[in-house]
């Protein structure tokens, strides 16, 4: 047990490579074993999530020092070799991305994961990119994991085939290659000017850089951050997510939710340490209110549903970046709390869009271009134990149209992410930007900031009408439209994991508050760094202790 | 040696630059390869240029850290070539997947209309 707390903070990391690297060895008859696999290492990150987020709590702090858990990688000492670092916030987001991946992947499941030895173990490294990116403590370490998590993303963009996937993929790849050598650059300015590459230690070192250094070091953290947002997909970096976010296939565009906002914390995370500049939170302010604006035009002009939901997520990048430009420390867990929220909506949201077949996607999932062989491994035709779809009664005493089982739960679901989306209540979508907004009224940063506050507020509401106009139209074409279509069919395997997304963001909004207080937590300790400083670069004094000692 | 050094970072990246915004898959390949050298160059370059000096300290007696390389950036520098080259083959395969569907090595995957 001892052995296993000492070694949990890697392990968010090793199951998803192990589990990625062991199924590259089972052949591709082996489907039960590869998927068995890959909900045991899925299920096991979100355990460790779930305890992780209780040994950072109050509630156990006194197995890690002040509740922040470091891991040397080979027992190397902090600021010479690489830490993972898990404070509130990592833990918060290693278990935000386990509920992603594991309801993405019993999704996939049902039939978009053939052929499907590429998909899993790319699946995996995916969320292996994921944690490790939530967990370093270092700055080319980030790197590192931010690569290994594009790379899995540009093999599950081009799944499914078809000229307009490749197009989009292609784009992808290109941006983010570019974007990967301007990280590259700001983090050798970085270390060229400090000498470390630590999070830690370099917060303690830039203090003490002289004029002409600091300011090329701001240079260097100025193109670290470019790179961040392109990530992030702030405007006006963000012309190559529309396309690639929904020529994805379902579940992987699901997965993507999750990816934008590891932008959005390498901002949040690197910006507390280091000690965000006045003008870079300005810039973020305006870059972000652009974003918000930009991408609400978009959605009342978006076509496909598809589209719509991509755009719905550059709308909440663009109020989280905003709000995160106000630089008023008690924004920050109001920030996290639509963050969470915003990542469940949207992956529930393209969930829904596989399920609604018509024409809101480029082309059919990989299962259904084979014919019908997936219709015979998944025949649960109807959901949730009600009768066949599109049954006609014989009696003539009907009136009206039946509803068939199916539109009807695809519309709930449907009718619930429009509310979550725009922020309606009683669902959480709405407390998060009440809880914004109030905190960005009652607290207003500095003399002059009322009339950003302001701009803000406008937007966000004024974003909020744009998405219920374009959404309700869009709702309108999909379900109400005479034309003759085919009921599409309801897999328990697509339905489950939709509603279990739904039920989550419902279970927020009863459960606020102990959502709130944690997070309110662990904005604190993001905006007190002088303890995650304290206790990474502590762990350097015990290893020379133990050192001497021999 | 400085200048020199640093007129071919500023040739790559800026060759690498004008050759990312053309519109010919083949040529953005380039344009990123020629980045991805001025990237590599430019990290080395942060652990300041010396010529004759070993990045490696022999372990046992106290040294002077002046008279050494910086190993660290020439391990960066490693892993970056190592990421850079495997994203830009794979780049590669796309690119000939799309030349291969659509008949023309345009980025949109159409020739622009005149």
């Amino acid at each position: 047990m001892n052995l296993l707390l000492q070694h949990l903070v890697v392990l968010p990391i090793i199951i998803p490579l192990m589990a990625g690297a062991a199924m590259l060895f089972l052949s591709e008859a082996s489907r039960g074993a590869r998927t068995t696999l890959a909900l045991a290492s899925v299920l096991a990150q979100l355990a460790i999530g779930g305890v992780l987020l209780h040994l950072t709590s109050d509630a156990a702090a006194y197995i890690w020092q002040e509740g922040v858990g470091v891991y040397a990688i080979g027992n190397w000492p902090a600021p010479f070799g690489i830490v993972l670092v898990v404070d509130r916030l990592a833990a918060v987001m290693i278990t935000l991305g386990a509920i992603v991946s594991l309801t993405t992947l019993v999704y996939s499941i049902s039939r978009w994961d053939r052929p499907g030895q590429p998909f899993h173990s790319l699946f995996q490294l995916l969320t292996m990119g994921l944690n490790g990116a939530f967990l370093t403590g270092d700055l080319f370490n980030l790197f590192v994991f931010f690569e290994v998590l594009l790379a899995a993303s540009y093999g599950l963009v081009l799944r499914g085939g078809g000229v307009a996937r490749v197009k989009a993929g292609m784009h992808y790849i290109v941006v983010n290659l570019a974007a990967s050598f301007l990280f590259l650059i700001g983090v050798a300015l970085i270390y060229g000017v400090a000498g470390t590459l630590n999070m830690a230690d370099l917060a303690g070192r830039v203090a003490a850089l002289t004029r002409e250094d600091r300011a090329l070091f701001d240079t260097g953290a100025a193109v670290l951050g470019v790179a961040f947002l392109i990530k992030a997909g702030s405007w006006p970096l963000n012309f190559w997510l529309p396309g690639a976010y929904s020529a994805a296939t379902a579940p992987v565009a699901a997965m993507f939710a999750m990816m934008t906002k590891v932008g959005l914390y390498a901002v949040l995370r690197v910006g507390t340490i280091l000690g965000a500049d006045d003008r870079l939170g300005a810039a973020l302010f305006y870059l972000g209110l652009a974003t918000l604006v930009t991408g609400s035009i978009a959605m009342l002009g978006a076509k496909h549903l598809a589209r719509l939901v991509t755009y719905s997520v550059l709308v909440s990048t663009g109020i989280l970046l905003a709000a995160l430009g106000l630089q008023v420390d008690a924004l920050t867990s109001p920030v996290l709390f639509y963050l969470i929220v915003s990542v469940l909506t949207t992956a529930a949201f393209f969930m829904l869009t596989g399920m609604t077949t018509d024409r809101t996607r480029v082309a059919d999932p990989p299962g259904e271009a084979r014919g019908g062989s997936a219709a015979e491994i998944s025949p649960f035709y109807v959901g949730y134990g009600i009768k066949e779809p599109s049954v006609q009664p014989d009696d003539d005493e009907e009136i009206g149209i039946p509803i068939p089982a199916t539109i009807a739960f695809l519309g709930l679901m449907f009718v619930c992410c429009v509310l979550l989306a725009t922020g309606l209540p009683p669902l959480p979508g709405f407390v998060a930007k009440f809880m914004l907004l109030s905190t960005a009224l009652t607290q207003p940063p500095g003399a002059d900031g009322s009339a950003a506050v302001w701009a803000l507020c406008g937007a966000v509401l004024l974003s909020g009408l744009a998405g219920i106009v374009a959404l309700s139209r869009m709702g309108m074409r999909l379900f109400w439209s005479p034309i003759a279509r085919e009921t599409p069919r309801l897999r328990v395997l697509e339905a489950a994991p939709l509603a279990l997304l739904v039920a989550l963001c419902i279970g927020m909004s009863i459960g606020t508050g102990a959502v709130t207080n944690y997070l309110d937590a662990a904005a604190r300790s993001l905006h007190q760094p002088d303890t995650y400083i304290r206790v990474v670069l502590a762990q350097r004094g015990g290893e020379h202790a133990e050192e001497h000692a021999r | 040696m400085e200048i020199v050094y640093a007129l071919a970072i500023g040739v790559l990246a800026g060759s690498g630059v004008w050759l990312l915004l053309r519109p010919r898959t083949f040529q953005v390949l380039m344009g990123l390869t020629l980045l991805s050298y001025a990237t590599n160059i430019f990290i080395f370059g942060m652990g300041r240029l010396a010529l004759h000096q070993a990045p490696i300290i022999e372990a046992g007696h106290a040294v002077d850290p002046t008279l050494y390389a910086d190993p660290v950036p020439q391990a960066l520098v490693l892993t970056a070539i190592v990421i850079g080259f495997a994203t830009t083959a794979l780049f590669l395969v796309v690119l000939l997947a799309l030349r291969g569907m659509t008949g023309t090595d345009h980025v949109d995957g159409r020739e622009p209309e005149t």
